[in-house]
C-alpha cells in the first residue's frame, strides 16, 4: 500500500515556487509538532533522497553485518551458542528485509538497491570490514558492536519518518538480545583460563575503535547533522551518541576485568563523563573508502551468493506464472475479503 | 543487469486469536504461498502471531492524503455522536 501512492507523482503538475515554499513551511510544521510523515504524504525531495540514502546504508549494513558473524556458526564452540549465533544472524538478515521495505515506500525498487549495493556503490557501515579472528570476536561484536548500533538506533525509533520509525522499534526489541548474548559470551571467556581471558581482552582491543568509529565523523565534519536534526530524522548528533556509548560501556568493560585499549581514557569528576583519546580518522577513511581489511572479500561473498541463488529466483517465478495460468486466483476470496471489511 | 523485482506483498497478522489481523510490514514473493513462507520467516521469529494475511500491495486501494479534509472534516463538528454531548442530572442513574 505504500508505494501505491508514489505513482502519482509523475502526474501531478509540479508545483510553482510560492506553492512548494507553502507546502516546504507546511511539512516543516508538521515536523515541528511531531506529526509522522507517511509514504503518501507530499515531502521534499531532498527530504525524501535524505532518507533513502539513510535506510537503505541501514539495510545494506545489516545484510553485510551477516557475514562476519556468519563465518563462527560452523565453529561455535557449544551447539548453545550455535543456535543463539544462528539465530542472531537470522535476525540481522530480517532487520535487513525491514529496512529494504521502508526504504522502497519511498519510491526506490529494491532491485535498484541490490544493484547499488552489489556494484559497490552504495555505502554501509564500516564495522563490517573488520574480520573476526577468534571465537571471542563474537562476544565483542553482540555487546561493543550491537551495543553501539541501540544507541544510534533508539532514538531513531522517534525519527519523523512513519515507516522508518516503525521499522527500528521492530528491530529495537530485537538488538537488546543481541548484545545481551554478546556481553555473556565476553563474561565467560573473561571467567576462563588465563588463555580465554587473553582472547577476549585481544578481540577488546580490536574492536573497541572501530565501534567508537560506527557513529560516524565528529560534529564538526560531519556533512549531514545539520539538516537531518531538523527534519527529526536524528535526534541527537554523531558525538553526543558516542559519549553515551562511552560513558555505559566503560563500567561494563571495568565489571569483566578488561582494559578499554586508549591511554588517555580517563573519568572526568567535573562533567560526570569518561574522556576518551583522540579517533584515528583516518583509518575510518580509508575503511570507507573500500580500504579496509575486508571490503573486497565482504562485496565478493554478496556478489557470489547472488549470482548462485540466480536459479532459485528463476525457478521460482517459473513456478509463479506456470501456477497463475492453471488456477487463476478468483475462488475463496470473498470470504477474506468479507473478513477484512468486517475487520476494519 | 537488473532483475525485476517479484511483487510486492503487505502482511497482515494477528497476534492472538481474539484481536484483528494488523499491518505488520510488506516483502517480496514470486507468489502468495511464498509470501506467507517469507512473512513467517520475517514477521514472526518471536511468536509474534497466530494468523496471516498477505496480499499484493499493487490490490490495496488507498485514500489520498490531500483530500483528507474533505473526507474527515464533515465529523469534526457532530459531537453529538458522542455521548458526553448529552448534559444528564448526576441523580439519574443507569444512563
Amino acid at each position: 500500500m505504500y508505494t501505491q501512492g508514489l505513482d502519482t507523482h509523475g502526474k501531478e503538475p509540479l508545483p510553482t515556487a510560492a506553492e512548494g515554499e507553502a507546502r516546504a513551511a507546511r511539512f516543516q510544521g508538521r515536523i515541528d509538532a511531531e506529526e509522522k510523515i507517511e509514504p503518501k504524504d507530499w515531502m521534499p525531495e531532498a527530504y525524501r533522497q535524505t532518507l533513502i540514502r539513510q535506510i537503505s546504508q541501514h539495510a545494506h549494513s545489516e545484510i553485510v553485518g551477516m557475514l562476519p558473524e556468519g563465518n563462527w556458526i560452523t565453529r561455535a564452540p557449544t551447539l548453545k551458542r550455535k543456535a543463539v549465533l544462528i539465530a542472531k544472524v537470522q535476525d540481522e538478515g530480517g532487520h535487513g528485509m525491514y529496512l529494504y521495505s521502508a526504504a522502497e515506500t519511498l519510491g526506490i525498487p529494491r532491485a535498484q538497491m541490490l544493484v547499488q549495493l552489489l556494484s559497490g556503490a552504495a555505502k554501509y557501515s564500516s564495522i563490517f570490514n573488520y574480520p573476526t579472528l577468534t571465537w571471542a570476536d563474537i562476544g565483542a561484536i553482540g555487546w561493543l558492536v550491537d551495543g553501539a548500533a541501540i544507541m544510534n538506533q533508539i532514538p531513531l525509533c522517534r525519527c519523523s519518518y512513519g515507516p522508518y520509525a516503525r521499522a527500528m522499534v521492530r528491530i529495537c526489541k530485537e538488538e537488546s538480545f543481541h548484545q545481551r548474548q554478546g556481553f555473556e559470551i565476553m563474561l565467560t571467556l573473561s571467567q576462563g583460563s588465563h588463555a580465554q581471558r587473553a582472547m577476549a581482552q585481544d578481540a577488546l582491543n580490536r574492536w573497541w575503535w572501530p565501534s567508537l568509529m560506527m557513529f560516524g565523523p565528529s560534529d564538526a565534519d560531519s556533512m549531514h547533522t545539520g539538516q537531518s536534526m531538523r527534519w527529526k530524522i536524528k535526534r541527537f548528533s554523531n558525538d553526543e551518541l558516542r559519549q553515551r556509548f562511552i560513558d555505559v560501556t566503560v563500567p561494563q568493560a571495568h565489571f569483566l576485568g578488561l582494559t578499554i585499549p586508549d591511554d588517555e581514557l580517563h573519568w572526568d569528576e567535573a562533567t560526570q563523563h569518561y574522556r576518551a583519546g583522540p579517533i584515528d580518522w583516518s583509518e575510518f577513511y580509508a575503511v570507507l573508502k573500500g580500504n579496509g581489511p575486508c571490503n573486497r572479500e565482504r562485496l565478493e561473498a554478496r556478489r557470489r551468493a547472488h549470482e548462485a541463488g540466480r536459479w532459485v529466483r528463476e525457478a521460482a517465478a517459473a513456478h509463479a506464472q506456470r501456477s497463475q495460468r492453471a488456477a487463476p486466483p478468483v475462488a475463496g476470496v470473498a470470504g477474506v475479503a468479507g473478513a477484512a471489511g468486517a475487520a476494519a | 543487469m537488473t532483475e525485476a523485482d517479484w511483487p510486492l506483498f503487505e502482511v497482515f497478522i494477528r497476534s492472538r486469536s481474539g484481536l484483528e489481523h494488523k499491518h505488520v510490514g510488506s516483502l517480496h514473493a514470486a507468489d502468495a504461498r511464498m509470501a506467507i513462507e517469507h512473512a513467517r520467516d520475517v514477521y514472526t521469529r518471536r511468536q509474534e502471531g497466530v494468523s496471516m494475511w498477505v496480499v499484493r500491495s499493487a490490490d490495496i486501494i488507498a485514500s489520498d492524503p490531500e483530500e483528507a479534509d474533505s473526507l474527515f472534516e464533515p465529523a469534526r463538528d457532530k459531537v453529538y455522536r458522542h455521548p458526553t454531548f448529552y448534559a444528564i442530572p448526576d441523580e439519574v442513574k443507569n444512563l
